[in-house]
């Protein structure tokens, strides 16, 4: 019997979509923590933290909550596009985004906080408005480790079980991810799709982190 | 024109003594030095001048513009202050080349215009050749000059020098002074350059402002502050002054003079404001203006000779009681065997003597 490629496919396009979206919001997220002085700073930034530190069912379980068939948002999501989010990959790519965006603020924040405060100061009495300067000095300067933390966001993303689990569920051919798979080839004593599966992902995400470490590295030379 | 009078308090905290920011300032056309030690405020008032820390009170005018007013609130943005702000380490951007750099900065002029005046920008400062490189590319001077060229881009309204001498060496100093110098006569606007270095002091400033501790402790030109420096700190920071402790022993306000105890011998001296008779006061003077005598004489006072040391044009004698002199070396020569013969004493000229407040007197 072949090995079905469509879970590492599906695994792959999850994390781009997931990480392009934790991009959006991480980023700017990020920038507002390491510029901006606000009341609810400290909680904000827990809020960030928090899918870090939470069990991934926990996640799961709220994440049901808010979207599920019967949360408004879930409703509405019905609503417009006529299909349901819960047991999609749409699901998926939300909960792999939720793992996603706290690695990639945390390590953005700390990049956009490393930049010498000398060139943003300088942009502004240049007359700079404050998009330019986050377009173009502020992402510019901090670009290697964004990219590497981007890279291991991407990483985190494909490896994503508890959550992805419970709202995505295990669907074969629409919601299983390469994770899934991995559980249920095992579940099945299927060894070899397990470990061809477990390789492959094996690879890809020591390739991200290489690449990611050699990006934060080289910045330092 | 700038003008402002800021207050800014920063409380005491465990790991750092508290700090207030108490300034008035005035500066036209010409360039303004902000002198004094590190952590007396002088960087600060360029980051209240630029927006970048916001005073707890007071108001600044920028020509006729307000760039902060604590009463009415109005705190203009950096960007909206037209100030042309040199930092310490140039702070060009490193991802940017050096058009860039300076294009960044004409961001919002019409396309043609830019052109213009980034061409007419790189041919002022002699960066033509090197307008394609990286910061990482280019030498300490050139990146000065870069730093400059790009802060007047946009014509600003003043212009904020920090530091722009640090780093350098003193070939590059001297063009950086010439650069200033020219740019000081085609700009006519005030230029505040902040340094604690004397000779940087000297070499540019129209106009002093000497900062302690938060303060303007003295303000002046570069000449009237070498007459008197004002406090002892000023005198210690400007360099080249000796201070004396003396005992007022009379006072004659009618001929604009005064008797001074000097180590107990008694001598006359200038006019004193505010002082009785008994007080303990604080003097100035610089070695050129005391006299090195081997009789003894009016306003002459006895002193053992500690040392000499030899300069270029002159001999510096140190005597007793921190009495320093300089004498032109042909005249040392004759003065050096009578003195050693018969003693010496030094001439202080009333008019060589000036006080000033704080006096810390040095210990010989």
């Amino acid at each position: 019997m072949g090995i079905d490629w469509f879970p590492l496919w599906l695994s792959l396009e999850v994390a781009a979509l997931a990480t392009a979206i934790s991009l959006l919001f991480g980023i700017w997220l990020a920038w507002v923590l390491a510029n901006k002085q606000f009341r609810g700073k400290d909680i904000l930034d827990a809020l960030t933290t928090l899918p870090l530190a939470l069990p991934p069912t926990v996640l799961g379980y709220y994440l049901l909550v808010v979207i599920g068939r019967s949360s408004w948002i879930g409703r509405a999501w019905e609503k417009i596009t006529g299909t349901e989010l819960v047991f999609t990959w749409r699901a998926a790519v939300i909960a792999a985004a939720l793992h996603a965006i706290p690695l990639l603020v945390k390590s953005s924040r700390a990049a956009l906080e490393n930049v010498d405060s000398a060139y943003e100061r300088a942009a502004r009495s240049l007359g700079a408005s404050e998009w330019r300067l986050f377009w173009r000095v502020s992402i510019p300067l901090a670009r290697r480790p964004v990219a590497a933390a981007t890279a291991l966001a991407f990483a985190r993303s494909l490896g994503d079980f508890g959550t992805t689990f419970m709202i995505a569920g295990d669907i074969p051919g629409r919601t299983q991810t390469a994770a899934i798979a991995i559980y249920d080839a095992a579940e099945a004593n299927n060894t070899r799709v397990a470990a061809t599966l477990a390789i492959v992902i094996s690879v890809v995400t020591a390739a991200i982190v290489y690449f990611a470490n050699r990006l934060e590295t080289r910045k330092r030379a | 024109m700038i003008r402002g009078r800021v207050t800014k308090r920063f409380a005491a905290a465990p790991e750092s003594a508290g700090f207030q920011l108490d300034v008035e300032i005035e500066a036209h056309a010409g360039v303004t030095v902000l002198y004094g030690p590190s952590g007396s405020g002088k960087t600060l008032t360029l980051d209240c001048i630029a927006g970048f820390a916001r005073p707890d009170t007071g108001r600044i005018l920028l020509d006729d513009r307000i760039l902060f007013d604590a009463e009415s609130g109005v705190n203009l943005r950096p960007q909206q202050r037209s100030c042309g702000y040199v930092f310490q380490n140039y702070a060009l951007f490193p991802h940017m080349t050096l058009r860039e750099n300076l294009a960044f900065a004409a961001y919002d002029m019409p396309r043609l215009e830019r052109h213009r005046r980034l061409a007419e920008q790189l041919e002022r400062f002699k960066l033509t050749e090197l307008a394609g490189r990286y910061p990482h590319e280019l030498s300490g001077g050139q990146k000065q000059r870069g730093s400059i060229a790009r802060a007047l881009i946009s014509n600003p309204r003043i212009v904020l020098l920090d530091e722009p001498g640090r780093g350098l060496d003193a070939e590059l100093r001297t063009d950086l002074y010439t650069l200033i110098e020219e740019l000081k006569s085609g700009l006519g606007m005030p230029v505040l350059l902040v340094t604690h270095d004397p000779e940087e002091c000297f070499a540019l400033a129209d106009h002093v402002f000497i900062y302690e501790g938060g303060r303007i402790a003295h303000r002046g030109s570069p000449d009237e502050l070498l007459r008197n420096p004002g406090t002892s700190t000023a005198a210690e920071l400007l360099g080249g002054f000796t201070i004396l402790e003396a005992e007022v022993a009379a006072i004659d306000p009618a001929k604009q003079t005064s008797r001074l105890l000097l180590d107990g011998e008694e001598i006359q001296g200038p006019h004193l404001r505010g002082c009785f008779k008994g007080d303990r006061i604080a003097l100035c003077t610089r070695p050129e203006e005391l006299f090195v005598r081997t009789v003894p004489g009016a306003n002459r006072v006895r002193r053992d000779l500690r040392r000499t040391l030899a300069r270029p044009q002159f001999i510096r004698a140190e005597f007793s009681g921190g009495l320093v002199v300089d004498v032109p070396r042909e005249e040392w020569q004759l003065l050096r065997e009578a003195g050693q013969r018969c003693g010496w004493w030094v001439e202080i000229p009333a008019t060589g003597l000036r006080q000033i407040t704080g006096a810390r007197p040095k210990a010989y």
